[in-house]
């Protein structure tokens, strides 16, 4: 049977070999994504966002569980940072997630970023459309979880769970900006530490002073690690995607996230048409030199790459 | 662009010590691997399923308590019945040499006993891999 | 310790010996290498002369056999009064067996038993779970109820023995179990001698055999704690290890600081526990590794000693001295073994226990020469012991109390090693202790870069480890290993099918609800425990209603 149809089937190994070819940037892959795609958009995407030690893995792992109960099917896309000496990686969240590896209704992918600077990997949108296509109710993509990063995430989910832990007050102050206009739902982890409240409150203080969309986000503290909380939390997930159904805001927001993937692929392939042994390519090279050189200036240079490119 | 090689890095049993998964494991990466690691106390259920979900193109497993010949093989074994050929599956850990026939026997396609180095892995790896 | 005007004549003098003679034969002979590492990598001088201790008070950090800071041992007599324990780690497959082989070792001069249980029974699991497949009677006895423990000590009288188990998450259940035997044969709690193992932080950060998440396995311990003192007075509660530490890969400093920071977490967990210091502390021990830099371990345990009995009465207000001694076991390092020659090993665990005991280990086990291959045999295991023995009686170095004291190497590589691990525990204490630094990986990926650095070492022949990476020879394989029989894991799953049968199965859940109550509430679990091994409950029932309870721990990887 065509790769297509067996993912359409719910096939895994088809689904995991189809994630390949993609992540290796195979022609052959993305003419099969390119067929499915009409079939994905069923599935609610959550991005699974914060600070490294916030307990992203468990929490997912605990969420993934509590689907389950609810007789969901889930995909969770896992993704750590890809070396950029060896373009190496050692992708280790399927720790946090030993028991559901078995679980027939679960699918779990671990991607390393391979060069893209955001918390997300280049094929992380493809995996996800694998992901619904494949059948998945439920797709969590957990993000590497380092500063600028999480700022991609919500280009590419539909509800961005940010994930805080005590003990980080100052952390708050340094990334608020960037992160309070992210979250959908706020999760303040570890909830049995001291300081709990105090960092609940801080997040409350700083999204009363303004939030994206015209629902304030709610903010709810869990311990992953005791699963408590965990119900709650995915109960305000759920209600974030109701809410975004009923206002017409989930048109919106995925319009938004395909531009933006599109614009990404846009990127991607002139940079290939710049970089890289074309004839543009060469061009660029020897306009470089000559800028170093101060025999032209980048404003010139650019203006006979484009029309290079143009051509 | 070249593809990462794909790898699995598993600790089947009840054996908690990693120094050699864990070393092999960065070993990989900074041979240019994409290794997934999965912690302690994996079935060979687990196992399989990982190897599934994540496609990879080797399973390398390492045991120092003496379970390898009842769990190695039952790791191909699963992946076998699954269908799955392309799959390099090797072990490492304290395996007595008398040992070694029985398991390239049931799959295992090599043996790395204490003291190899990992270059020579990694080698083996690249020069073995099926797809 | 010395003279100030003859400090610097020293320092002038060394001075001019390095421009004129050393350089002379500098030029025409350099050295080997650029740089000179300790076995963990530290680098070390050329010479070492009186300048580089100047700051060494000898009284107050050296002092004398027997008093603080014990730099120079825990006794006043040493191994001129009474020598090491001589304790071989041994058990294998059944109980029946493994009895065979205690009973071998005591006729052999063996002083000492020291109890190795398979993986299962370490993790809480009888042999018939689906996860001992392939594990039972590996790298141990399997004991799965009290009627296995009877039969591992038939024969020995507990009141004349003491026995050390390795055992961590559930030590509760396997002390109970040795108490229930001993009021079998008659010997009372409070004469039963020797060491339970007890040391989960060490198992989250290196040994890997934990159940239970930290704050219970906490509590679990402090219970025994507890209980010891007020009815096993002479019970080691714990040992605090460093072994398993340095075969993931630490260095030294890293071994002792790690260790020591762990202890601290414990004497924490008890004093909070509402236990008065001087009540539980002379009970607690330590377990260290010997590697082969001589030097190097003999200064890592003067430095733990001298270390350990600061902290515990400068920061704990520890009153009674005994608080204060670090008591420590040795085993020779398992990971310096070499799969390749493996007669060598013979010599490398010979400069091990040299090590060992010029550092005043209390007691010792020895590896034997083909544990890099298989569990040993008998006769390799006489020969580990015969090491130990040939040390004792024919080297000389027992002779005299800290024989190498006074080394100016030794002496600055110990202030060295005190020095860094006490910059380990600083941060330990910044992070918010042992248990916090471990669940965040810290301790376990400081352990890895070292692992990682020595490999990559080995690898690029930077450091030489003799019949692996130089003095190479075709070998034919080894022949002889032992071998453990597969059926003994259906032989115990019968057994286990009987047991169910012939024991009376209310009282059993009975008890097990008791110990449920009392794992729910704050009592000490260790009374309830005792009551259900006393009517056979498995250990894989007792733990299992823990794991009800208590819910598992979950492993923290940084890699």
């Amino acid at each position: 049977m065509e790769l297509d149809k067996r993912i359409l089937n719910g096939d895994k190994r088809a689904c995991a070999r189809l994630i390949t070819m993609v992540e290796n940037n195979e022609k052959e892959g993305i003419d099969i994504v390119k067929k499915i795609y009409k079939h994905s958009g069923n599935a609610h995407v959550i991005g699974i966002t914060g600070p490294p030690g916030g307990g992203k893995s468990t929490l997912t792992d605990k969420l993934a569980k509590e689907l389950r109960k609810r007789g969901k099917k889930v995909g969770i896309i896992a993704v750590d940072p890809t070396s950029p000496f060896s373009g190496g990686s050692i992708l280790g969240d399927r720790i946090r997630m030993q028991d559901l590896a078995t679980d027939p209704g679960v699918f779990i992918r671990s991607m390393g970023t391979r060069g893209n600077l955001g918390g997300l990997s280049k094929s992380t949108q493809s995996a996800i459309k694998i992901l619904d296509v494949y059948g998945a109710d439920y797709i969590f993509v957990e993000t590497v979880g380092v500063g600028q990063s999480e700022v991609d995430i919500v280009k590419t989910v539909d509800t961005v769970v940010m994930i805080m832990v005590p003990g980080l007050g100052d952390d708050i102050q340094a990334i608020k900006a960037g992160v309070m206009e992210i979250g959908d739902v706020f999760a303040v982890n570890k909830s049995d530490l001291d300081g709990a409240d105090k960092t609940a409150l801080e997040l409350e203080m700083m999204l009363d002073m303004g939030f994206k969309d015209d629902k304030k986000p709610k903010v709810l503290k869990v311990s992953s690690s005791k699963n408590e909380g965990v119900s709650t939390l995915l109960d305000e997930v759920i209600s974030h995607m109701d809410y975004m159904v009923d206002t017409d805001k989930l048109q919106k927001r995925r319009e938004e996230n395909a531009k933006v993937e599109i614009l990404n692929l846009v990127e991607e392939e002139i940079m290939q048409m710049v970089l890289g042994k074309t004839k543009t390519g060469q061009l660029l090279d020897e306009i470089s030199k000559k800028t170093a050189l101060r025999k032209t200036n980048p404003y010139d240079g650019k203006d006979i790459i484009v029309k290079s490119i143009k051509e | 662009m070249e593809r990462p090689i794909r790898v699995l890095v598993a600790k089947p049993g009840l054996d908690g010590h990693d120094r050699g998964a864990k070393v092999i494991a960065r070993a990989l990466r900074d041979a240019g691997m994409e290794v997934i690691y999965t912690g302690l106390r994996q079935t060979p259920e687990q196992i399989v399923a990982t190897s599934i979900q994540e496609d990879v193109d080797v399973v390398a497993m390492s045991i120092l308590s003496g379970a390898h010949n009842h769990l190695f093989p039952s790791v191909v074994k699963l992946l076998n019945k699954e269908g799955i050929e392309d799959i390099l599956v090797i072990g490492g850990g304290v395996i007595p040499e008398d040992d070694i026939p029985s398991l390239k026997e049931a799959g295992i396609a090599e043996i790395f006993t204490p003291g190899t180095p990992t270059t020579e892995t990694i080698r083996y790896i690249k020069e073995n891999v099926k797809r | 310790m010395f003279d100030k005007k003859k400090l610097t004549k020293i320092n002038e003098d060394k001075q001019k010996w390095e421009e004129t003679t050393l350089n002379k034969t500098l030029e025409r002979f350099p050295e080997r290498k650029d740089k000179f590492t300790t076995g963990s990598g530290e680098e070390v001088e050329r010479l070492y002369t009186p300048n580089d201790i100047e700051e060494i008070d000898y009284n107050e950090d050296l002092g004398f056999p027997g008093k603080y800071p014990y730099t120079r041992g825990v006794q006043p007599t040493m191994y001129r009064g009474r020598l090491w324990t001589m304790r071989m780690y041994a058990g294998f497959a059944t109980a029946e067996e493994s009895n065979k082989r205690y009973k071998y070792l005591v006729e052999q001069g063996s002083t000492g038993l020291s109890v190795a249980m398979d993986l299962p029974t370490q993790i809480g699991y009888d042999s018939d779970h689906p996860l001992a497949q392939g594990e039972v009677g590996k790298v141990g006895v399997a004991i799965d109820s009290l009627a296995d423990m009877e039969v591992l000590f038939d024969e020995i009288p507990l009141d004349k023995v003491s026995t050390s188990m390795t055992i961590n998450a559930p030590a509760s259940v396997l002390l109970a179990m040795y108490i229930a035997v001993g009021e079998k044969q008659g010997v009372s709690e409070e004469k039963l001698r020797g060491t339970i193992q007890n040391d989960i932080l060490k198992e989250y950060i290196a040994r890997g055999t934990y159940i239970f998440p930290t704050e219970p396995s906490m509590r679990l311990i402090t219970d025994i704690f507890e209980y010891c003192s007020k009815n096993v007075p002479k019970w080691n509660t714990i040992s605090i290890s460093g072994y398993h530490i340095r075969e993931a890969g630490s260095t030294a400093a890293q071994e002792v600081g790690f260790t020591l920071a762990n202890g601290i977490a414990y004497v924490e967990a008890a004093i909070e526990a509402g236990l008065d210091v001087d009540k539980f502390a002379p009970r607690l021990s330590f377990f260290f590794n010997a590697h082969n830099d001589l030097l190097e371990e003999v200064s890592k345990y003067r430095a733990a000693r001298r270390l350990w009995a600061k902290i515990m009465k400068e920061r704990f207000n520890a009153k009674n001295e005994k608080s204060m001694r670090l008591k420590f076991h040795t085993q020779t390092g398992g990971s310096t073994l070499t799969a390749q020659q493996p007669d060598n090993n013979i010599v490398r665990v010979a400069i091990q226990t040299l090590a060992a005991v010029m550092g005043g280990t209390q007691s010792l086990h020895t590896n034997s020469k083909d544990e890099a291959l298989a569990l040993p045999t008998e006769d390799s295991v006489r020969v580990a012991l015969r090491t130990q023995q040939i040390v004792a009686h024919e080297s000389g170095v027992t002779n005299t109390i800290d024989p190498l004291a006074g080394s100016y190497y030794v002496e600055a590589k110990t202030k060295e090693i005190e020095d860094e691990a006490m910059e380990y525990i600083n941060k330990i204490d910044n992070i918010g202790g042992a248990p916090k630094a471990i669940d965040m990986g810290y301790i376990q990926k400081e352990i890895m870069d070292a692992a990682y650095k020595y490999q990559k070492e080995v690898e690029t022949d930077e450091r030489i480890v003799v019949g692996m990476n130089k003095y190479k020879v075709e070998e034919e394989t080894p022949k002889g290993l032992l071998k453990v029989d597969p059926a003994v894991g259906e032989k115990k799953k019968e057994q286990l099918i009987k047991l169910k049968q012939q024991r009376d199965n209310e009282i059993v859940k009975q008890k097990l609800s008791s110990l449920k109550k009392a794992c729910e509430g704050d009592e000490n679990v260790m009374p309830y425990i005792i009551d259900a091994v006393k009517v056979y409950a498995t250990l894989g029932e007792i733990c299992g209603v823990m794991r009800e309870v208590f819910g598992e721990y979950e492993q923290s990887v940084r890699l």
